[in-house]
Order: C-alpha cells, then sequence, then structure tokens
C-alpha cells in the first residue's frame, strides 16, 4: 500500500513536471506579436460591422460568424432540461405510486 | 416568502423586469447585452413570481404545453432561420451571403437574420431557466 502511494507520488509530480514544461513554452501574457492575434480577430475586428451589419460585435461573432457553435450551445441548453426533467419526473412519479 | 409587501413590491417590479428582459433581446445586436443574457432576464422574472407567489399561480402564468412548445421548438428554429441560406443557394445559416439586406447599423432592423436568430435564442434560454426551476422545486415536499 506504502508503495503504491509512493507511485502515484511520483506520477503526479512527474505529470506535474510535464505541464509545468509546458507552460513555461508559452508567450508572455499580451504581448502584440503573440501567435493569439492572428489574422483571424483582425478580421473580426474590422470586418464585424461590413460582414454582419450589426455594432454589437460580440453579437456578430456569436450569431453570425460562429452561428454553428450557438445552434449547439441550445442543443446543450435543451439536453440539460431533459436530463433534469426525466430524471425528476420519473422519481415524482414513482413516489406518487401511479 | 409569502410576505404581504414582498407580494405588492414584486407587482411592480417584475413587469418591468420581464420588459427590460425582452429589451435586451430584441437590442442585443445594437447596445451591450445579447440573447443570452436577456433571455436569463426573463426565466428570472418568471422565476421570482414563482418564488414569491407559489409555484401554482407561477405554472397559472406559464402552463406547462407553453414551456415545452418554446422548449422543443427553439432550436428548430434556429434551423428554419439557418435553412434560409440553404434556400437562397448559400451555406447553412448565412446571412450576408445568402443575399439578406442587412439595413443601416444601429438600427433596431439591421444585422438580417441575427434579430430573429437571437429571439430564438432568448426564448430558448428563458425556457430552459424556468423548466429547470420548476422541475426542482415542485420535488420539494
Amino acid at each position: 500500500m506504502r508503495l503504491r502511494n509512493l507511485l502515484f507520488l511520483l506520477m503526479a509530480l512527474l505529470a506535474a513536471y510535464v505541464i509545468l514544461i509546458a507552460v513555461a513554452e508559452l508567450p508572455p501574457y499580451g504581448m502584440p506579436d503573440n501567435p493569439v492575434h492572428n489574422q483571424v480577430s483582425e478580421r473580426y475586428i474590422t470586418g464585424a460591422l461590413e460582414d454582419a451589419g450589426v455594432l454589437n460585435m460580440v453579437t456578430a461573432i456569436v450569431l453570425d460568424y460562429r452561428a454553428y457553435d450557438t445552434m449547439f450551445e441550445t442543443i446543450v441548453l435543451f439536453t440539460a432540461a431533459l436530463a433534469v426533467v426525466v430524471t425528476l419526473k420519473t422519481a415524482e412519479r414513482k413516489g406518487g405510486g401511479k | 416568502m409569502r410576505d404581504f409587501i414582498l407580494k405588492r413590491v414584486a407587482a411592480l417590479i417584475l413587469p418591468f423586469i420581464c420588459m427590460y428582459g425582452l429589451y435586451v433581446i430584441f437590442h442585443g445586436h445594437v447596445s451591450p447585452g445579447g440573447s443570452f443574457a436577456g433571455g436569463i432576464i426573463v426565466g428570472l422574472s418568471f422565476i421570482a413570481f414563482a418564488t414569491i407567489y407559489g409555484l401554482e399561480k407561477g405554472r397559472a402564468k406559464l402552463p406547462e404545453t407553453v414551456l415545452n412548445w418554446t422548449e422543443s421548438y427553439g432550436t428548430l428554429w434556429y434551423g428554419i432561420m439557418g435553412m434560409v441560406g440553404i434556400v437562397k443557394g448559400a451555406p447553412f445559416l448565412a446571412n450576408k451571403l445568402a443575399g439578406v439586406s442587412l439595413g443601416a447599423p444601429g438600427a433596431l432592423s439591421s444585422g438580417g437574420l441575427i434579430s430573429l436568430i437571437g429571439l430564438g435564442v432568448g426564448i430558448r434560454v428563458a425556457s430552459t431557466m424556468v423548466t429547470l426551476f420548476f422541475t426542482m422545486m415542485e420535488e420539494e415536499p
């Protein structure tokens, strides 16, 4: 048992070491030449008004550029409500003895 | 929670909260906010009503059939709005590519399909919140 705990500790340290190496390779936060500031965000910022015709850029991204994403977000909401309703309604019916 | 003062204050405030939620949904593309936030506010007004006045009166305001309809057909409405693009010969959920007129930026009618899609999402979020709350509240003895 004690050997197993030691093994777990070693594995956890190894995983933490790998993750810390990956974090150390990240570019500094907020620099303008970071790889995240590529043409995608630039296109969203400069072209949202032209492509979607709305003033709210967040709405342009959520409901126009990434409309598929939002559609499946609503399906996630539907699934959550469905799971709660199915679980709780079935329990109530069993308790009521119908 | 069945206080007289609470009930009167809620009767004064809750209609305006519901109206404000609808305002946030309808103006999601010209002002800060959006359909998700507006749907949460609309759902919150009904949740507060059911908390203060009791579940029976809340159910009377929003019957289960209405909740089932909005719950089931909100995403279908989104899909129908997406099919406009396919009918016009553009990709699914296309807005400008489908040739929908975008209107003047800043006007309430701007954005083509965006406001219609946002209306569906807002109703969807509100009905999900209310359904979850009503279903969990019924479980209490």
